[in-house]
């Protein structure tokens, strides 16, 4: 699998790292939280989809930015990389 | 702003090479069309990096320039006798020279908008020069080293396994390879196996 990274250009798979669910970000509890049944399914439940998914990958052996990738869990087709950016 | 700290400049002449004992000079491998390829250590070398704080690229950059007296290429890269850089990640630079002062200079001349890491005692630079050169390094690295995508001057950061390294091309078929010190004969190894096939001198 390769990888456009937006400042690197294609590279392979093996210079990244998953780093998880793009989407899964905002449903973090409150981290003061201790609900085990918010936590359970923050850590555990995945949508789990057999096509488009958002995942958070980071270039660690090449520039060490975090991206954020549309990948197809069917085919591996991937459609989009942008770079995340540090909040403001 | 706060006073920059500097750590001890590489003192050249008691600075010990990490291939010492193992850096073994003739031609090696398969010599039927003769050497292909030159391998060499650049050492002892001044190497930073410079981080800019987001917003001060250009003046991070401007910088480099005013240090090293280079002039960097629109994507940030520059190589020339006295001193090279080149832009790894988006701001992000790594500066060699065989000055001893640079990291001082670079900390002074990039003042708030960056910051500059000394690490002359931590990576070693390899080169690798001939025609045969594309071919031995992508036997190492996950890499398209033809010319259209590997212009003269540029720099990469990229990994041999899980060895970290940079690359950057230097010369129509030369490029230098920036690796840790503390890898740096494991990777010898490998890079002189590597040219194996083709023949090699190490100069």
């Amino acid at each position: 699998m390769i990888i456009v990274c937006p400042f690197c250009g294609p590279r392979d798979l093996s210079e990244f790292a998953y780093c998880g669910d793009a989407d899964n970000l905002a449903a973090r509890p409150d981290p003061a939280a201790t609900d085990p049944a918010a936590w359970n399914a923050y850590v555990y439940d995945r949508t789990n989809p057999a096509g488009e998914h958002a995942e958070i990958w980071q270039h660690a052996g090449g520039c060490r930015k975090f991206l954020r990738v549309v990948r197809n869990t069917v085919t591996h087709e991937i459609s989009g990389v942008t770079m995340l950016e540090p909040k403001a | 702003m706060a006073e920059p700290f500097i750590s001890t400049p590489v003192v050249t002449d008691a600075a010990e090479s990490p291939l010492a004992g193992h850096y073994e000079k003739g031609e090696f491998g398969n010599l039927d069309r003769g050497v292909q390829v030159t391998l060499t250590e650049r050492f002892p070398l001044a190497i930073c990096d410079v981080c800019a704080w987001p917003g001060a690229e250009t003046k991070t950059a401007n910088a480099i320039k005013k240090v090293t007296g280079v002039a960097l290429t629109k994507a940030g890269d520059a190589v020339d006798e006295s001193a090279q850089a080149f832009q790894h990640a988006p701001g992000r630079w790594t500066v060699i020279a065989a000055n001893p002062a640079l990291p001082e200079a670079l900390a002074k001349a990039a003042g708030d908008n960056a910051t500059v890491v000394d690490l002359s005692h931590g990576r070693t630079v390899l080169r690798i020069d001939g025609g045969q050169s594309r071919r031995v390094l992508s036997k190492l690295f996950p890499i398209d080293f033809k010319s259209d995508y590997f212009p003269l001057e540029k720099g990469i950061a990229t990994k041999h396994h899980e060895i970290f390294a940079q690359i950057q091309r230097v010369g129509d078929d030369a490029f230098d390879i920036i690796i840790f010190r503390s890898y740096a004969r494991s990777f010898w190894h490998a890079l002189r196996r590597a040219s194996d096939e083709v023949g090699y001198v190490v100069d």
